[in-house]
């Protein structure tokens, strides 16, 4: 469960970004979560909640691009998407895909402002 | 009054602070020659008894120090002094791993030019130590025959995150009908070309293979970083 560490960090890049834009107001974090990132969605947004509380960016909401595991088969010669994050074998030759190439993402992207 | 909305973008990978420090101890450990090497498993599977005899074998040949992270205690750190190696305790708390700025603070007070080799046990976890790099050369996942076949496929971003996978208490794998292909498949499922070793710390089989593993990617200076990007896969030694 280190959801909370990660969803603590979201909120500091949030807060930092705030102040440098001279205390800006943040209604919303865009976050892309790739599915081999290793993080809970649900347990991300709850422990943003949790976070976020008493912070310069309290009561915003986190929205989360869940971003796919991209694997690239080297029977096929092209990337393909992983089909869960249990499995890099290739969805159509079922080879073991020899390198992961997306789905690892863990970004904040971008936050809504209001004014 | 109406109130407006706008977009601005940050583009920010929210583990940059530690990501950033672990580069940042990768770079020290190579300047100062010292091959480290990190240890992830479940609770359980044997990662102080691997590294408690890893570092007496190691240590007439060359200088090895250990770090080990645990909820609470210090027991873990005692056990593997007893090889008379520098061993330092990292309690997290109720942190489930380690954090880069952990094992920066736990080297404070020892020169890293005093040793050839740097062990780091992380705390027993198959899930949270995954994100976080360390600044480690290369990172082993332990998994225990005792655990099941399927542990690659309920836990694969650990083992995705690893460059080496390390089957131990191999002593007890008759005992269990331990499959070995089985293991062997899931892993490589989960992590393929992964390298595969097999152990048991405590009747020996397997350490001399191990420990000349350890040698010959010391003496590689393996330092490319371990897979929280994207490192290559690495050749499995089947």
């Amino acid at each position: 469960m280190h959801e909370l560490s990660i969803a603590m960090s979201i909120v500091e890049i949030a807060e930092e970004e705030s102040a440098r834009r001279g205390g800006l107001q943040v209604t919303a974090v865009h976050l892309r979560l790739g599915l081999l990132a290793g993080v809970v969605r649900d347990a991300l947004l709850s422990s943003y909640e949790l976070a976020s509380a008493g912070t310069r960016v309290a009561g915003s909401t986190l929205v989360v691009e869940e971003v796919p595991g991209v694997v690239y088969c080297s029977a096929c010669k092209v990337p393909r998407a992983a089909r869960a994050p249990d499995s890099f074998c290739c969805p159509e030759c079922g080879a073991i895909a020899s390198k992961i190439v997306g789905g690892k993402e863990l970004e904040v992207v971008s936050l809504e402002i209001s004014e | 009054m109406t109130t407006e909305t706008r977009i601005i973008e940050v583009r920010q990978n929210v583990l940059k602070k530690n990501d950033v420090l672990a580069r940042a101890l990768r770079q020290q450990f190579h300047d100062a020659g010292v091959f480290v090497v990190s240890i992830v498993s479940s609770p359980g599977s044997g990662k102080t008894m691997l590294l408690e005899k890893t570092l007496a074998l190691l240590q007439p040949e060359f200088r090895v120090a250990a770090l080990v992270g645990d909820l609470a205690t210090e027991n873990d750190a005692a056990r593997l002094a007893r090889s008379q190696a520098p061993v330092k305790q990292i309690t997290t708390g109720t942190l489930c791993h380690l954090e880069a700025a952990m094992v920066r603070t736990a080297l404070e007070g020892w020169s890293l030019r005093d040793f050839d080799f740097l062990f780091i046990e992380n705390v027993g976890n198959l899930v949270c130590p995954s994100s976080y790099d360390l600044g480690e050369d290369m990172r082993l996942v332990l998994m225990s025959v005792t655990e099941g076949e399927d542990k690659p496929l309920k836990y694969p971003t650990i083992f995705n995150s690893a460059d080496v996978a390390i089957i131990t208490k191999v002593d007890l794998a008759g005992a269990v009908e331990f499959d070995r292909a089985t293991a062997r498949h899931n892993i490589l499922a989960v992590r393929p070309g992964m390298t595969i070793l097999e152990v048991s710390a405590k009747s020996g089989a397997g350490m001399d293979a191990f420990l000349h593993f350890l040698r010959v990617r010391r003496a590689a200076g393996d330092a490319h970083a371990v897979s929280i990007g994207s490192a290559p896969a690495l050749a499995s030694t089947d």
